[in-house]
C-alpha cells in the first residue's frame, strides 16, 4: 500500500492531465521509486489511479526500459552496448563490470546492492564507453574510473 | 561564425535567460506578433529551406503545411526530443545549454500551425535537459513569452514536458503519440497521417529539436540568410554534428550545411585518433550506410549524401578505422535494432534476430557463402515491413553487403574474422 501523501500527489497529476491514461508514465515511474521495481500490488495500485484494467498498465510497464517489473537491487546500472560505446571498448567495460560484481546482464549483486543491465545507446557517444548508475550518468568509463563510482555509488542516498 | 544554434553556448553551463534575450533571444518571436501573420512565419520557414534534422529530411514548412486550418476542435504540437538513435548526441547537447531556442521555436511554430497545447517528449537520460526547460519554460511564461496572452495579444500557447521511460521505437512519430496517450507504443498505420489525425485524433505536427530551434533565428533574421548559411547552392542553414568513433576530439559541432565530411572529421575533430587511417563512417545515426575514404570531400547535405548512397540521418557521426571490423559492427547494430524492435509486426520482429544469427555466424567463422544471399534477401524483404525501423536496420547491412563484400566473404572463406 502506497502511504496517502503519495497517493494524493498521484491522484492529482492523474486530474491534470488531459486523459487521465495520459499520466500512465509519470504514475508507474512514482510507484517504481517508492517501491524499488514496479510491484505486482503496484500496477494494482497504477490501474486504480489511471482507470485501466492491471492487464493494461502490465502491457505499458513491459514496453518501457527503464519499468522494472521485477525486483532489483538499490541502484541499476545501465551500461550501454550500442555502438559508439562499442568503438570506445565497451565490451572490456561490461566484462570488468560483471567481474567485478560477480554477476551476469540481469543479475544483481549478493548484498541487493546492484542489478548490472545492458542497455541502448544513451546520448553519451561524445563521452563513451558510457554507464548510468541509479539514473546518474558516466563517460569516458576505464576499470579504475568504474571502481571509484561503484564505491562512491555504494555510499551514496 | 554567426551559426543559429550554438551561438548562445557557454563552454561548460547553460546559457542564462537575460544572456539569452541580450544576444537577440525571443526578438523572432517579437517580430512575428508584431505584424507577421501566422501564414507569414509558415512561409518563412518553408522558403527557408528548413529541413527535418531528426532524419527524415522533410521539409518542415511542407510538413506545416499538411495540417489542415479548417477542422473543428485541437491541433497539436509535439517535439521530439526521443533521441536514441545510436552515435546521436546533438539534441541533449543543445539543450544542456540552451533551452531557449526550442521554447520560442515552439512557441513560433504553434502560432504559425494555431496550436494552443504543445508537447516536449523527451527521452529518460535527459533530465538535465529536462529540468532546463522546465525552468526555461517558467522564465518565458514570467516575461509573457509564453503562456497566456503572449506580448499581450490574444494568442495563448501552452508547452508541456512529458518524461519517457526509454524505447527507441517511441521516436517514431505515430509510436511516439501512442506514448504520450498513455497507450502501449507501437506504431500506427499510415495513413491517416498525424497532420490529419494524430494525438487524440486531431492534426498533429511532430518535429525535432534541432528543427525547432532553428525556427526563431529564420523568423527574425529572414529566410534568404538562413539559405545562405550552407556552403552549397542547395543547402540551407546549419546543422548539429555530433561525432563519435575513431576522431581525436569526439564533439558535437554545428557546422555550415555543405560542410565536407573531410572538414568535420580533419577540421572540428582535430582528425584521427592516434594517426588511425580513416576506413568508413557512418554518416547519421545507427540507420544510414556506410560513407566510405572516397567520400573525404563529399559536402554534408541531404541530397549530395542521398546521392553518395547513404543519407544525412541525424548528424550523428560514427568513424571508423582500420582497426574496426565491420561485420562485427554492423552486427552490434542489428543487436540494437533487434533488441529495440516493438514486436508488433512480424517481419521485423523475426527477421531482425535471424538476421543477427547469421551475422554473428559469419563473425565467429561459421558463415557459409549462401549466407550473403540470405542477408540480401532480407535487406530486400525487411522493407515491407509497418514501420521504418526495420528499413533503417537494413540500411548499414545494405552499406556492407555493397561496399564491404570482400571483409564478409573473407570471414567465410578464412573461417575467422580477419581482424582478429
Amino acid at each position: 500500500m502506497i502511504p496517502e501523501t503519495l497517493k494524493k500527489s498521484l491522484q492529482a497529476r492523474v486530474a491534470s492531465a488531459i486523459t487521465a491514461r495520459e499520466a500512465a508514465v509519470d504514475v508507474m515511474k512514482e510507484l517504481q521509486a517508492h517501491y524499488g521495481w514496479l510491484t505486482d500490488e503496484a500496477v494494482q495500485e497504477a490501474a486504480a489511479l489511471l482507470g485501466l484494467s492491471p492487464l493494461q498498465v502490465e502491457e505499458l510497464a513491459t514496453f518501457y526500459e527503464m519499468i522494472y517489473r521485477r525486483p532489483v537491487g538499490k541502484k541499476v546500472i545501465h551500461v550501454c552496448d550500442s555502438i559508439s560505446c562499442w568503438c570506445a571498448d565497451c565490451d572490456k567495460i561490461i566484462q570488468y563490470l560483471k567481474d567485478k560484481l560477480g554477476v551476469g546482464l540481469g543479475g544483481t549483486t549478493a548484498d541487493g546492492m546492484f542489478t548490472l543491465l545492458p542497455c541502448c545507446c544513451m546520448g553519451m557517444c561524445g563521452d563513451s564507453p558510457a554507464m548510468s548508475v541509479g539514473g546518474v550518468p558516466y563517460g569516458r568509463l576505464t576499470p579504475e574510473l568504474v571502481d571509484e563510482i561503484l564505491e562512491a555509488e555504494r555510499h551514496k542516498v | 561564425m554567426d551559426l543559429p544554434l550554438f551561438r548562445h553556448n557557454r563552454p561548460n553551463r547553460v546559457v542564462t535567460f537575460d544572456e539569452y534575450r541580450e544576444e537577440g533571444g525571443f526578438e523572432g518571436l517579437k517580430k512575428a506578433f508584431s505584424g507577421m501573420s501566422p501564414n507569414d512565419v509558415q512561409q518563412a520557414v518553408l522558403d527557408s529551406g528548413l529541413r527535418g534534422r531528426g532524419g527524415a529530411g522533410f521539409a518542415t514548412g511542407r510538413k506545416w503545411s499538411f495540417v489542415p486550418r479548417d477542422l473543428p476542435g485541437p491541433r497539436w504540437l509535439i517535439c521530439n526530443c526521443d533521441e536514441m538513435e545510436p552515435g546521436t548526441y546533438k539534441d541533449r547537447v543543445l539543450l544542456e545549454h540552451n533551452p531557449y531556442s526550442l521554447i520560442e521555436g515552439m512557441t513560433l511554430a504553434c502560432y504559425a500551425l494555431g496550436v494552443r497545447h504543445a508537447f516536449i517528449f523527451i527521452r529518460k537520460g535527459y533530465e538535465k535537459a529536462a529540468a532546463n526547460l522546465a525552468r526555461g519554460m517558467e522564465e518565458a511564461k514570467k516575461a509573457g513569452l509564453l503562456g497566456e496572452h503572449i506580448l499581450g495579444s490574444e494568442h495563448s500557447i501552452e508547452l508541456d514536458l512529458h518524461l519517457s521511460a526509454g524505447r527507441y521505437i517511441c521516436g517514431e512519430e505515430t509510436a511516439l503519440i501512442n506514448a504520450l496517450e498513455g497507450k502501449r507504443p507501437n506504431p500506427r498505420s499510415k495513413p491517416p497521417f498525424p497532420a490529419i489525425k494524430g494525438l487524440w485524433q486531431g492534426p498533429t505536427v511532430v518535429n525535432n529539436v534541432e528543427t525547432l530551434a532553428n525556427v526563431p533565428a529564420i523568423v527574425a533574421n529572414g529566410a534568404a540568410w538562413f539559405k545562405g548559411l550552407a556552403l552549397n547552392p542547395e543547402g540551407a542553414g546549419s546543422k548539429l554534428f555530433c561525432v563519435s568513433g575513431s576522431v581525436k576530439n569526439r564533439a558535437c559541432v554545428e557546422l555550415p550545411i555543405g560542410t565536407t565530411l573531410g572538414d568535420i572529421i580533419d577540421g572540428a575533430c582535430g582528425g584521427m585518433r592516434d594517426g588511425k587511417k580513416f576506413k568508413a563512417c557512418i554518416p547519421g545515426g545507427a540507420s544510414t550506410q556506410f560513407l566510405k575514404p572516397e567520400h573525404w570531400n563529399l559536402p554534408m547535405d541531404y541530397d549530395t549524401v542521398a546521392k553518395a548512397g547513404s543519407r544525412l540521418g541525424s548528424g550523428g557521426v560514427i568513424v571508423f578505422d582500420e582497426g574496426h571490423c565491420l561485420v562485427e559492427a554492423t552486427l552490434n547494430l542489428i543487436n540494437f535494432f533487434a533488441r529495440e524492435s516493438c514486436g508488433w509486426c512480424t517481419p521485423c520482429r523475426e527477421g531482425l534476430p535471424y538476421v543477427k544469427e547469421i551475422l554473428t555466424r559469419i563473425e565467429n567463422g561459421r558463415g557459409e557463402e549462401d549466407d550473403i544471399t540470405i542477408l540480401r534477401e532480407h535487406v530486400k524483404y525487411l522493407n515491407y515491413t509497418f514501420c521504418a525501423l526495420a528499413p533503417g536496420a537494413m540500411a548499414p547491412l545494405d552499406g556492407l553487403l555493397r561496399d564491404f563484400e570482400d571483409e564478409v566473404r573473407d570471414h567465410i572463406v578464412k573461417k575467422k574474422c580477419p581482424l582478429k
